[in-house]
């Protein structure tokens, strides 16, 4: 970790989100990963950051949705809340 | 009406996605389904703005996000860029990424999935103030890209980079805290021969 204080390290490491959030042109990319390949520390800080956002994308999603929810939803559709004579 | 219908048909497969991204806008269950609720009746009455083609669940999206705004906004202190303070790039990195340098345990096999509860997660993530939480939920838990999240929430795309660049690393420290409360709590879980106080026979 103390390695990354090269130019090279610091502006790589500077790309890691974008890099992450895949918003880097293919150009930006390639340079990145060619870094990557040669430095290992780097590439352990660029893992890190990819193991977490899998994780905060994984718990943070809530896997029940509450049973009546979609029926509530739905009525709605059929309900002309304003009583124009018109859904909705 | 016709596109209402289709309506109907299309939108309701995003529901459970919805739902999961409004409980992390407002933290609880009820306000969660009457936000999901309110947004598909504004889709449902304003479908015939929706252009054919383009994305529905970003769009979908788009309509959540500004009336969770608009409606719950108001309710909280606004909060601004400054009350996020200065974290160092790598807060978490640096404190639990590589083991010899870890501040708390963390054995050579055990992944950041195994190691994080989702309670302490997800109340890292619900703990950020609206401007940093809402990209965050929009870019890490949604997968949407920077430019569709600036289109939702109304800011440029380097508004967008820069808050999920801050809302992050707050998220970061609020896990390492997480963390060492946890580890402070109990720092040797496991009894030894010299204690045997509490062991049953």
């Amino acid at each position: 970790m103390d390695a990354c204080d090269t130019p090279d390290c610091s502006q790589t490491l500077k790309e890691l989100d974008v890099f992450l959030d895949s918003e880097l042109s293919d150009a930006a990319r390639d340079t990145i990963r060619h870094h990557l390949d040669a430095c290992p520390d780097c590439l352990s800080a660029f893992d890190f950051h990819a193991e977490l956002k899998q994780v905060i994308q994984k718990k943070c999603q809530e896997n029940e949705m509450p049973a009546d929810l979609l029926s509530r939803i739905e009525k709605c559709f059929d309900t002309d809340f304003d009583g124009d004579g018109v859904i909705g | 009406m016709a596109d209402q219908e289709v309506f109907a048909e299309q939108a309701m497969q995003y529901a459970p996605q919805l739902y999961s991204a409004a409980m992390r806008m407002t933290r609880n269950k009820a306000d969660a389904e009457d936000l999901v609720q309110e947004a598909y009746l504004k889709g449902f009455r304003s479908f015939h703005t929706f252009t054919d083609g383009t994305n529905l669940r970003a769009w979908l999206f788009r309509i959540l996000t500004n009336t969770y705004i608009n409606k719950y906004r108001a309710k909280q202190r606004r909060l601004d860029e400054s009350d996020l303070g200065d974290i160092e790039d790598l807060y978490l990195y640096k404190r639990l990424g590589t083991f010899e340098d870890a501040s708390i345990g963390r054995s050579a096999e055990e992944s950041l999935m195994e190691m994080l509860p989702d309670d302490e997660v997800k109340g890292a993530l619900e703990g950020l103030p609206d401007n940093f939480r809402l990209p965050v939920i929009l870019a890490d838990v949604e997968g949407f890209a920077y430019k569709e999240i600036a289109e939702m929430l109304d800011i440029p795309i380097g508004t967008v980079m820069s808050r999920l660049h801050r809302g992050r690393k707050a998220m970061q420290k609020a896990l390492h805290t997480y963390a060492l409360e946890r580890g402070l709590a109990d720092p040797q879980p496991e009894p030894t021969d010299s204690s045997k106080e509490g062991q049953e026979n």
